[in-house]
């Protein structure tokens, strides 16, 4: 019924359409697009739940951000893998059960190397299987790319969607209880105690900072200050290279 | 735009011939037996929360101007920001510590008020919104209320309620918890708080409005502010500011509430007098509900939002975990805004209602 460019992901088609796409492993625009420009938390808003839901701490986050940039790796990889052989009918359950197992590992290998973590994250490390990011890159990407492409894919889009995790979690523990890595020992190990920082001492802790609402607000102030960085670059651009502003300006504009 | 920056009024737009600078001038005039009697009953506090968060609202609200690249001056002058600040100081406890007004402040200004474009756009009331994330953020200090002077063991002076807000101690070393202590030992809350508090450990109404605390009617102090608060709303109606509904169905659906309470269980529910005359009640009535821009706008809407704003504070304050739920009810109610808007369009002069033209 839906053929391949009804399901293809829009923005992946419009940006680069400069260069002929995946003829050759084009890896700074995959990292580029994972890292920046289409960062699946900041510009794709996916996986919004985990990403609200855990970043009260920078330990959270980083637990979170790194189970997820494991599974996002292994599946991409595995879903080109077997993408010859999965017919389009039944390709999204095939990529859940993909997706599932790995979550799994990752889940019984957390619970087994870092148990206090495994605790304090509960529920969202299942949850990532429903992690849109995930589900979401294996269609629009692992299952037309070849097997390194999708990989470094899941690579890039995993450490995009990780630093911004990292990044709201450092704010909202800053604000919230004034330090940063508190109980990072919990997945990284007793040297670890040393990396806590204790920016300010506060009597009463901040509390709207670690509750859900501050996720939303410190997630707006990061996706404007995105778009605000993007602004200024694009302005300058536009100031500096009259000549090549013609074709950077056809591209905004299709987007 | 001018007509909009400068004829800030509520609908209907019947020529009152004020600028929104008057309006907001005339409305922060209204507040001033409530802050008076505040002052008297609670302390100095309260005018040095007006002062702190005044002048934050004001730099904050500059500060974003002019990153917006919007006419500082004029906006500034529209008093609005003024206002925000001066509600929102009123309703803070007033021996808080000053990161705490700021704090609230800047929310309010910056957050709930200029991100959302400026006056007249902002969906939430900024003062109740800047006061929800400081309750919620702080529930300890925002719950810090001083009993009246009456029942102090250390009377304050203006140096003592200065040093309290920005260090912590009076002059004599005591901080907030020590001052809290009544003349017999007993650390006191608000009214509603200490409400609250003992019903919790089952003791019935009677057995609690013993308390010193509660004085006549609707707690000592509380009722003196609360009547100040009408006094000023009552001089708002008469100039013609705001309009009787909201306020008349905030008081009127909370009273019929509290009747109902009584019926049903008078000894775990406040008394009718007591549910009107303490708290925030009156000021939630007459100068929080009726902000121009977050309220509904339809007459009959205005009902309904008021009713609303009554019923949820009455059931906030009987069911809920913080003793007052003034501010939850009006953020409430504003989300409920467009919808109600939406329903309680007035027929165009001329027109017949939709079912009438049907039949």
């Amino acid at each position: 019924m839906s053929n391949d460019s009804n399901v293809a992901d829009p923005i992946d088609d419009l940006v680069d359409n400069d260069q002929p796409q995946a003829s050759s492993f084009d890896w700074r625009s995959i990292t580029f697009q994972g890292l920046w420009k289409n960062n699946p938390a900041l510009v794709q808003l996916l996986g919004l739940c985990p990403l609200l839901a855990v970043t009260n701490s920078v330990t959270n986050a980083l637990g979170l951000g790194l189970a997820t940039l494991l599974v996002l790796v292994v599946s991409n990889l595995t879903v080109s893998l077997v993408k010859n052989w999965v017919t389009k009918e039944i390709r999204i359950s095939v990529f859940i059960m993909i997706i599932a197992s790995f979550v799994t590992i990752v889940q019984l290998l957390m619970n087994a190397y870092t148990y206090e973590l495994y605790l304090s994250l509960g529920i969202f490390i299942p949850l990532i299987v429903t992690n849109c990011a995930i589900i979401g890159r294996a269609e629009a990407f692992a299952s037309k790319n070849p097997p390194k492409e999708a990989a470094l894919d899941g690579l890039m889009m995993g450490l995009g969607f990780a630093i911004v995790l990292v990044f709201l979690g450092a704010i909202r523990e800053v604000l919230g209880q004034g330090t940063l890595f508190d109980g990072a020992h919990l997945l990284l190990g007793d040297w670890a105690k040393a990396l806590k920082i204790e920016v300010f001492k506060v009597d009463q802790a901040f509390l709207l900072a670690i509750l859900p609402p501050g996720a939303f607000i410190g997630m707006g102030f990061i996706i404007a200050g995105k778009n605000y960085i993007d602004n200024k670059i694009a302005q300058r651009q536009a100031s500096s290279k009259p000549k090549k502003s013609v074709t950077r300006a056809r591209v905004t504009h299709v987007n | 735009m001018s007509l909009l920056t400068n004829m800030f009024v509520s609908s209907p737009h019947g020529n009152l011939g004020l600028t929104t600078n008057q309006m907001m001038r005339i409305v922060a005039y209204a507040t001033l037996p409530g802050l008076a009697a505040q002052i008297y009953f609670f302390g100095w506090g309260s005018l040095i929360q007006a002062i702190l968060c005044i002048s934050t609202a004001l730099i904050a609200e500059a500060v974003v101007l002019s990153l917006r690249e919007k006419p500082i001056r004029r906006t500034l002058s529209d008093g609005s920001a003024m206002l925000t600040g001066l509600l929102l100081a009123l309703s803070i406890p007033p021996l808080a510590p000053w990161w705490i007004a700021v704090i609230g402040t800047v929310f309010a200004i910056i957050v709930v008020k200029q991100l959302y474009g400026g006056m007249g756009f902002n969906l939430f009331n900024p003062a109740m919104a800047g006061y929800v994330v400081l309750l919620i953020s702080f529930p300890v200090a925002m719950t810090n209320w001083l009993p009246p002077t009456e029942l102090l063991q250390h009377p304050m002076a203006f140096g003592d309620a200065f040093l309290a807000v920005f260090t912590g101690f009076t002059y004599d070393g005591y901080n907030l918890t020590q001052l809290k202590m009544s003349v017999d030992g007993i650390t006191m809350a608000t009214p509603l708080d200490h409400f609250k508090t003992e019903q919790i450990l089952n003791y019935t109404t009677t057995e609690i409005l013993n308390s010193p605390l509660y004085g006549e009617y609707g707690g000592t102090g509380w009722l003196e502010v609360n009547l100040a608060f009408l006094l000023g709303g009552l001089a708002l109606l008469k100039l013609g500011i705001i309009r009787w509904h909201i306020p008349v169905a905030v008081i009127g659906s909370l009273g019929v509430c509290a009747l109902l309470g009584i019926t049903i269980a008078p000894d775990q529910t406040y008394p009718l007098s007591f549910s009107l005359l303490s708290g925030a009640t009156m000021f939630a009535a007459f100068f929080i509900a009726t902000d121009p821009v977050s309220a509904s706008t339809t007459n009959q809407g205005r009902i309904v939002y008021g009713c609303f704003i009554g019923v949820m504070i009455y059931i906030i304050r009987i069911w809920g975990g913080y003793p007052d739920g003034i501010a939850f009810a009006v953020l409430l109610a504003n989300m409920c805004v467009p919808l109600i808007d939406h329903y309680t369009k007035p027929v165009t002069y001329g027109h017949k209602r939709r079912r009438e033209a049907k039949s």
